[in-house]
């Protein structure tokens, strides 16, 4: 569904992104790790249509990104790292934005778009609250739920589970986990726990390249007894 | 196209969300009215006309819509929405036309919580109104010119009082361009041919028709047209 061929962007001298290519299938969840500023960030912001490649391109469902973006951001759901959203809006109003801007214009449709988004994030207890005044928790849901109320076939997750507590993390887990039966995901994050714990492939980038795309399985087989930790520091040793 | 109403509703409503809507128009209302009693000598003109409240638009727009303005793409950029924004179906003309027309709509709100004063002058005199409603228009007009200005300076930059700031210089180079005073220093520098080509960018010069009741399409043309121009440039600019 989501099929990336030798992304390039650069930054003054420095090339953030050197030629990332992969593919993600229906059905997977990819879990993107890297140090920071390896270039996660940048290739979602790439995939998502945010920022132009310098070379390369990425297509979702067949859609080139550089050639129609409207069309490849309709099809995608994207949680920004640190879920940006209008301070000074209640998390309903917000979603409603969000919900007309992707085509649900009717009141019914809005209602039923928004509910179910509220429902499935559990933001119930906050929805008339306004989102400068919830916790970090709490707003990383709201970009979770703006992500996910059109029921997209990608998902693009920059970090989903930062700043949230053991049991939120467990939550937003087990929602990945029972949504991406019928899509694709691709997820960054620095956790290493969690690719064992969601994800079924791994991609690790260092310094703007892929040095590794295989399952966890395989990961762990690469140093058979050593922790996670120890082989993703052998294999990003150049990124520091 | 479709996509500039959502845009805009977000826009125009959340003025009133926060505090800047009311402090905005009460300044507004309060300065405007303030200068044309005490030193435009509304009453003490004794003439059933608007002339002494809308003389000093031209510089009351100098400050305030700057300070309406410069928070269109600056917030944007410095809270990360921007990132959202973009990364919803939406063109950057459809979003720069969304918030433009917004914070336009607001700003003629603003204007015509003015019309009290008209009924005033209708109470104690009879007014021409063709002279009131040419003027209004011309007001209307302008502001957008003023916005259109501030909309592109504050999408050069996240930071606002710098968006502020250059918005009000812009503005002013544009203001001072028609000032009789400023004309006069030029003209004993320049031809007089450079000088009446330079006045024709200049606010004031296109204004004044409208305060005399006249609206003459080349007026209208020019404010359009530096509408459209800037915020031409204000797609670019997002778009680099």
């Amino acid at each position: 569904m989501i099929e990336v061929k030798g992304l390039v962007k650069t930054y003054g001298p420095k090339r953030a992104v050197d030629g990332v290519s992969f593919r993600v299938n229906r059905g997977d969840i990819l879990g993107f790790l890297g140090p920071n500023g390896a270039g996660k960030s940048t290739t979602m912001k790439m995939i998502t249509g945010f920022l132009r490649p310098d070379a390369g391109t990425a297509t979702v469902d067949g859609i080139d990104v550089t050639v129609d973006p409207v069309a490849v951001k309709r099809k995608l759901g994207y949680l920004p790292e640190s879920a940006p959203a209008y301070p000074e809006m209640t998390v309903e109003e917000f979603l409603g934005f969000i919900a007309e801007v992707r085509g649900f214009r009717s009141t019914d449709a809005k209602r039923a778009q928004v509910d179910r988004a509220i429902g499935l994030t559990h933001l119930t207890p906050v929805r008339k609250q306004t989102i400068e005044t919830l916790s970090k928790g709490f707003k990383q849901r709201v970009g979770f739920a703006q992500a996910l109320l059109h029921d997209p076939g990608v998902l693009v997750l920059d970090e989903p589970t930062d700043g949230l507590d053991p049991n939120q993390k467990n939550e937003v887990r087990s929602l990945i986990k029972a949504m991406a039966v019928e899509k694709a995901v691709i997820l960054s994050t620095h956790i290493l726990e969690e690719v064992d714990a969601i994800c079924n492939r791994v991609i690790i980038i260092s310094q703007g390249k892929v040095v590794a795309d295989e399952t966890p399985a395989s990961l762990h087989a690469r140093k058979p007894g050593a922790r996670l930790d120890e082989i993703f520091r052998t294999l990003t040793a150049s990124d520091v | 196209m479709t996509q500039i109403s959502p845009v805009f509703k977000r826009e125009f409503l959340g003025y009133f969300r926060s505090p800047v809507a009311y402090v905005f128009l009460v300044v507004f209302s309060v300065a405007s009215i303030g200068l044309a009693f005490f030193v435009g000598g509304f009453f003490k003109a004794n003439q059933a006309t608007m002339q002494g409240y809308f003389t000093f638009y031209p510089w009351l727009f100098l400050f305030l819509i700057p300070a309406a303005g410069m928070r269109l793409w600056s917030e944007e950029k410095r809270t990360g929405t921007v990132e959202l924004l973009f990364t919803l179906p939406i063109t950057t003309l459809e979003a720069v036309l969304g918030k433009f027309l917004a914070a336009w709509a607001f700003l003629t709100l603003a204007i015509l919580l003015s019309l009290p004063l008209a009924g005033t002058v209708a109470y104690l005199g009879s007014p021409d109104w063709g002279v009131i409603a040419s003027t209004y228009l011309g007001g209307i007009l302008m502001a957008g010119a003023y916005l259109g200005v501030c909309s592109l300076t504050s999408a050069l930059t996240k930071n606002q009082v710098i968006s502020f700031v250059i918005s009000v210089v812009a503005c002013l180079a544009l203001l001072f361009l028609g000032w009789s005073v400023f004309s006069e220093v030029l003209g004993s520098i320049f031809p007089v041919w450079l000088v009446d080509l330079l006045s024709n960018f200049s606010f004031i010069t296109h204004f004044d028709a409208f305060t005399k009741g006249i609206i003459d399409p080349k007026d209208v043309v020019f404010f359009l047209s530096l509408i459209g121009f800037t915020l031409f440039l204000n797609v670019v600019a997002l778009e680099r």
